[in-house]
């Protein structure tokens, strides 16, 4: 009786701190998945000693529509639109790939300006996908102000997406063969504008705010330390395998369309820790800007497409005047292109990582299989090595590093 | 290759050094559309990813991607596709072993443990058992979900909807009721490939078995068109020509009016023929803005 009296009353002694201490039994909490730190519908089941994370088991899938199975009843056109809605915060990217897979089945040769244009706008697209991921990765561990800056900055390259193709989010711009539309010069001159004042001043005040923060340092540095040799088993790919040490890019080492034109650094970290990510993603917006500028420097006039006119639909005031024009018009808009029989891996480096398509074609114009390689998939299954040992406060943290959007890791 | 597709280390060899390091695991090596494709042995696949992993000429460190596909024709109906990455030598081969509904497939989550969650999807998706990955549940369906959505044989729609039921006061699953069916059509054109008889053409005989097919052309007329030809078939045809300059330097910029001539008719066109139906009536004749419209800051 006594020792349960010295128990409950809390007596240490200084030699052991464990005497006194309640025995607890680990308990296990549901995290989501409707969670504001979540980014989205994500579950995780974490099992906690006190608030010590002992193991976690992410759930998946809640977001999940279907889309593999969706685009195989779909000819290769009105497939186009499901790559946007798989990332929402990156969407050109995910279009990126799937067009430079069905060109590479085609062996259908793109046009110089549509290149730069497309590697313009994706870089675009990164710095786009970048101020969401910063800002809700500040705004979860304790920051407000950044993110009210860094979404400014988001802003405006939504109305210059807008400006771009008509849409804000789900642009549908790239196309197998080139691109939509061209762009009107002044939208290009008001982007290089942009680039040079706006960005590097409102990024740069944001990224003050936090960068050498005390606080946002202790709530990142030395949080969930991935090694290299974790980063290759597990399968990481951007920010994060260039977070722990790797200078792996795919825009360097595979490039795609005009990037082997382009001069720029590859940031690496050298921690492997949430600061490393959340920094390499900070210097990755400035290589951004770099390669935007080039691109604006050395874009040549000519085609936007393809002049294959089995591939890409003439342009409406074509269709108008030639006979032969509105045929290939109505048979594209209808029956679609065939595409070769043949099987084939593309991946590109989108602002989260490897996204990859495996897109299976029978020859007929409808995709036998397109499985899609979302980027969160093998960073989401790390979650648990990572975090295990960490608080469950830091759990927003991990999350907000890794960059994790639910419409492409559902799909 | 003229697509501006990732371009990676060349393929050169790798079949070779591949060949070597499996052995016998090896059964069909294909180097098609600019990738490599090795098919082994299910049996032995993990000894296999080891012998890629390890191997000095191969040195294919990461796994990437694990990819299903359905073949409902043939016997092993499902491939289970590894896509691995070499960082050190910059490449890329897809490994390739298939299987049907009862083999299972060794796992390889000893080797990468990233193939935990990938099998897991395969397993939901195709139905393929994974012999060893301890963790073998669904992950993208539904709790409780029945069925396996990516077969070919599942239908698009599914089996069962859901919907909160406000009697129940819970989410209740129904079968599948479409107001409309599922229409799925038929663009193969029946002068290129259909399979099927034509309406109307039961009768006809078939065709007489002619002399043999001469083999398919070299490339399709053009890129997009239906062809009986590979699409590694094209990518040969066309490394073996010299590339095309684009026919048109200067792009046609202006889709104005004034190309289109929209809202204007025809200056070929003659008088518009009288329409018997409409009655005309004298117009009045509309003032049109007599004077110009005052500026916002004129009337202060």
């Amino acid at each position: 009786m006594a020792d349960y009296l010295d128990e409950i009353a809390g007596t240490t002694s200084a030699s052991d701190p464990s005497v006194g201490d309640t025995e607890i039994a680990n308990y296990t909490i549901n995290f989501g998945p409707q969670h504001p730190a979540a980014h989205g519908v994500l579950r995780l089941v974490t099992e906690l000693d006190g608030e010590i994370i002992e193991r976690i088991d992410p759930h998946v899938g809640l977001l999940h529509r279907g889309t593999e199975k969706l685009i195989e009843y779909k000819t290769y056109t009105q497939a186009l639109p499901y790559m946007d809605r798989l990332d929402y915060c990156s969407p050109l990217a995910m279009e990126h790939s799937f067009v430079l897979a069905v060109e590479k089945l085609l062996d259908l040769e793109v046009p110089i300006r549509a290149q730069y244009l497309r590697v313009f706008f994706a870089e675009l697209t990164r710095i786009c996908n970048h101020m969401l991921n910063l800002g809700s990765h500040v705004m979860d561990v304790g920051a407000m102000t950044p993110n009210l800056w860094m979404f400014e900055i988001r802003e405006d390259c939504l109305n210059f997406f807008e400006r771009m193709s008509g849409a804000r989010m789900h642009h549908n711009y790239l196309r197998p063969g080139g691109v939509h539309q061209d762009v009107p010069l002044k939208l290009l001159a008001d982007i290089a504008d942009w680039l040079d004042t706006r960005l590097p001043r409102l990024f740069g005040d944001a990224i003050s705010l936090v960068a050498e923060n005390r606080i946002f340092k202790q709530r990142n540095v030395d949080i969930a330390i991935v090694s290299r040799d974790d980063a290759v088993k597990w399968g990481f790919s951007g920010p994060m395998i260039r977070g722990a040490g790797l200078p792996w890019d795919l825009r360097k080492s595979q490039p795609y369309d005009v990037y082997d034109r382009m001069d720029f650094e590859i940031p690496v970290g050298t921690r492997g820790d949430c600061y490393d990510r959340f920094m390499v993603r900070v210097e990755e917006v400035y290589q951004s800007a770099r390669i935007m500028k080039q691109c604006l420097n050395e874009m040549p006039d000519g085609p936007i497409a393809s002049l294959d006119r089995k591939v890409v639909p003439p342009k409406r005031a074509e269709m108008k005047q030639s006979m032969e024009a509105l045929i290939h018009h109505f048979k594209l808009y209808t029956e679609g292109f065939h595409v070769p029989a043949g099987e084939v891996y593309v991946a590109t480096e989108s602002p989260k990582g490897e996204f990859g398509i495996y897109m299976v074609s029978d020859g007929s114009n409808k995709p036998y299989r397109c499985k899609i390689r979302p980027t969160a998939f093998s960073h989401l299954q790390a979650m648990d090595f990572m975090s295990r040992g960490h608080m469950l406060a830091d759990i927003t943290a991990i999350l907000g590093a890794m960059d994790i959007v639910f419409g492409e890791c559902d799909r | 290759m003229r697509a501006p597709a990732p371009k990676y280390a060349a393929n050169d060899g790798v079949i070779a050094a591949a060949r070597a390091a499996l052995g016998d695991m090896l059964i069909e090596a294909t180097d098609l559309v600019g990738e490599i494709n090795l098919t082994v042995d299910r049996t032995r696949l993990p000894q296999a990813m080891i012998a890629l992993r390890d191997g000095a000429m191969l040195q294919y460190q990461a796994l990437m991607e694990i990819a299903g596909v359905d073949y409902p024709a043939r016997a092993e109906r499902f491939d289970v596709c590894y896509m691995l990455l070499s960082y050190t030598r910059n490449h890329r081969i897809r490994v390739r072993v298939t299987t049907d509904e009862v083999k299972p497939v060794p796992s390889v989550t000893s080797i990468w443990p990233v193939a935990g969650w990938l099998e897991r999807e395969v397993y939901d998706m195709y139905g393929v058992l994974f012999e060893g990955n301890s963790d073998l549940r669904r992950i993208l369906t539904d709790y409780g979900f029945r069925g396996h959505p990516q077969r070919k044989d599942f239908p698009l729609s599914g089996f069962v909807e859901l919907r909160y039921s406000e009697e129940a006061k819970r989410v209740v699953y129904e079968p599948v009721q479409l107001a409309q069916d599922f229409r799925n059509f038929d663009f193969m054109s029946p002068w290129e490939g259909a399979q099927y008889v034509l309406p109307g053409d039961e009768k006809a005989a078939p065709a007489p078995a002619a002399a043999p097919v001469p083999p398919p052309p070299a490339a399709p007329q053009a890129k997009g068109a239906p062809s009986p030809v590979t699409a590694d078939q094209v990518v040969k045809a066309d490394a073996s020509t010299k590339p095309v300059k684009a026919r048109v330097t200067k792009p046609k910029t202006s889709d104005g009016p004034a190309q289109t001539g929209a809202g204007k008719t025809s200056p070929k066109a003659g008088p518009k023929p009288a329409d018997p139906d409409v009655v005309k009536k004298p117009r009045k004749p509309v003032t049109k803005a007599a004077k110009p419209r005052a500026k916002k800051g004129d009337e202060a």
